[in-house]
């Protein structure tokens, strides 16, 4: 008998994350890839599984005085204090543009408080062109001292619910991972209703500059990012698939697809590319044609064969 | 404004002095699309460490598809640069950002201080060639010590405007600041000043031309990680209490909408 072949050239990249279908894992990671618009003259933003755009809260914010970002060691600190066009304007100037790149546009969302989160997602509610909703819960919660919410479980996982309640669509929560236990609070916040959860946001670092002996950044402490980090954010998207049910994405140094990938054996259903964008604008088109080369090369029925396959003896 | 990420060929290398390097680049489709006072962002090293391109700006380019950058050995970064040979290839970015906006009815004053001169050569070139006559433009030109300036005299003078140079320590040209000098010049209140070079100096020249009433157009600098408005961690603080970014609202902006401290 004929062995039917799949002769396909076009491998199956296709992932879920709830009811969030992307035709490939690959997404660009809030803070690192503007309101897409920016890259649209230097890659095919068609190609990418999902876009996320930089930071919402309800108000517009001006961020933080310069400098803001310092290079490190194989990274960059950044202290850009979530300059944005607040949620409102973002509805009005950026989604016309978004709805147009036939891509899947994940709205990432920011508050003080929870009433602030609640207050975004509904606004956020019913707008044309928004497929998902990414919680960052790395902001300190006024109301409760600035201790971020993300860092505690039961306000993780009240944030996580509060969105969840009001939100149409999908709801990722990205989880800080400058607690020491991220497991935890991912379980929380699945307990909370999250549709996934996505790790790890930047790693609280700091520079100085010896001759003056002042901080390099004028916020003096900033969020580590880059290559320097991948091996923490591998070992807890490790961690924390083996705890969840939900979809786990993965954050953190992934410059090429070789770094994607691993990030997905160790249990990632999707990826974001960072800060490479920086330095290769077309680093997520890149990674993406790499894991498809991966797949066709191992002969992987879909890209889902892979996630999670880490051996351990 | 089509950007373009290229990898160009090393053509040419100039050490210009001791710490000033002169690199001339085969960089076709940044060349053609570049305006004076654009930068380019070049990634300095093969691995990830430095990790990010670093900002230059475009010293001049040619119709053949030249590009040229001008740089001062200060850090990891431009020290690899330093060492880069004819032949190799570098990862350039851009061209970048909002650059001058060249009056061409009106007489000039091209300002440039220490590495400030990096940009001026391709705005000078790019101002003759606009303008009918450029008898009425000046450019001055000043650096710490003879050793800054004199490598790149010839450049200048080959444009036909009056040019002026100054040092430091009297070494060669006259003796003192740009922004003394300029005071002495007796510019009409029409010229349009453009200016690139340490903050200080700019900062002068903004004093300068508000008293004068007189238009001031000025490069600045800032660190950068993309230098395409996505990173967001080049602001400076604007005059209207906002923050303005460096890399696609600059690196020209009209002095007078900044903050000097």
């Amino acid at each position: 008998m004929e062995v039917v072949r799949n002769r396909d050239p076009y491998p199956d990249l296709r992932v879920k994350i709830g009811a969030l279908h992307l035709q490939n894992p690959v997404m660009t990671a809030s803070g690192t890839f503007g309101y897409a618009r920016e890259f649209a003259s230097l890659m095919n933003l068609h190609r990418l599984g999902a876009v996320i755009v930089k930071g919402i809260s309800l108000e517009p914010r001006l961020g933080n005085p310069p400098p803001r970002i310092v290079e490190t060691a194989c990274g960059m600190l950044n202290a850009i204090g979530l300059e944005n066009v607040g949620v409102e304007g973002f509805i009005a100037d950026k989604m016309a543009y978004l709805r147009g790149i036939d891509v899947p546009v994940i709205v990432n969302v920011l508050g003080d408080t929870i009433e602030e989160y609640e207050l975004i997602t509904e606004k956020l509610a019913g707008v044309e062109g928004v497929a998902a909703i990414e919680v960052n819960i790395s902001c300190p919660n006024v109301k409760k001292g600035g201790v971020a919410f993300g860092t505690d479980p039961k306000m993780a996982a009240a944030v996580t619910r509060s969105v969840v309640e009001r939100s149409d669509v999908p709801v990722i929560v990205k989880l800080s991972p400058n607690v020491s236990d991220i497991a935890a609070v991912a379980a929380a916040v699945e307990d909370g209703g999250a549709d996934g959860v996505s790790l790890i946001n930047t790693l609280i670092g700091m520079a100085i500059d010896l001759r003056s002996r002042r901080p390099k950044l004028a916020n003096v402490i900033g969020g580590l990012s880059g290559p320097a980090i991948k091996p923490v954010a591998l070992r807890m998207v490790y961690q924390v698939a083996r705890r969840v049910t939900i979809p786990v994405v993965g954050i953190g140094g992934i410059d090429t697809a070789e770094d994607a990938l691993e990030f997905m054996v160790a249990g990632a259903t999707a990826i974001q590319v960072g800060t490479a964008n920086f330095i290769n604008p077309r680093a997520s088109e890149d990674v993406v044609k790499g894991i498809g080369e991966f797949v066709k090369k191992e002969k992987l029925p879909s890209i889902r064969d892979l996630i999670g396959t880490l051996k351990l003896e | 404004m089509s950007q373009y990420q290229e990898n160009a060929t090393i053509i040419r290398y100039e050490q210009l002095s001791e710490a000033n390097i002169r690199l001339t680049l085969q960089s076709d489709a940044i060349a053609g699309a570049a305006r004076p006072g654009q930068f380019v962002m070049i990634k300095t090293a093969t691995g990830k460490d430095p990790m990010l391109r670093r900002p230059f700006s475009i010293h001049q380019t040619s119709s053949t598809g030249r590009l040229q950058i001008l740089f001062k050995i200060i850090g990891r970064g431009t020290n690899l640069l330093a060492h880069c040979r004819i032949g190799e290839t570098l990862s350039l970015f851009g061209p970048l950002g909002h650059g001058f906006d060249i009056h061409t009815e009106r007489p000039a004053c091209i300002v440039g201080g220490g590495m400030g001169i990096a940009p001026m050569l391709f705005l000078a070139k790019r101002m003759s060639r606009l303008k009918k006559d450029t008898a009425g433009d000046t450019i001055l030109f000043g650096g710490r010590t003879q050793m800054e300036v004199e490598p790149l005299v010839r450049d200048f003078q080959q444009i036909g405007m009056r040019c002026i140079t100054a040092t430091d320590d009297g070494s060669y040209g006259r003796e003192g600041f740009v922004t003394e000098i300029i005071q002495k010049l007796k510019l009409p209140q029409e010229t349009v000043i453009y200016a690139c070079g340490p903050e200080a100096m700019l900062k002068q020249l903004h004093i300068y031309t508000q008293v004068k009433k007189m238009e001031c157009q000025v490069s600045v600098e800032s660190v950068m990680a993309c230098g395409m408005g996505a990173c967001l961690g080049c602001n400076i603080p604007a005059h209207d209490g906002h923050y303005v970014h460096v890399c696609y609202e600059g690196p020209v902006f009209h002095a007078k909408e900044l903050v000097w401290k």
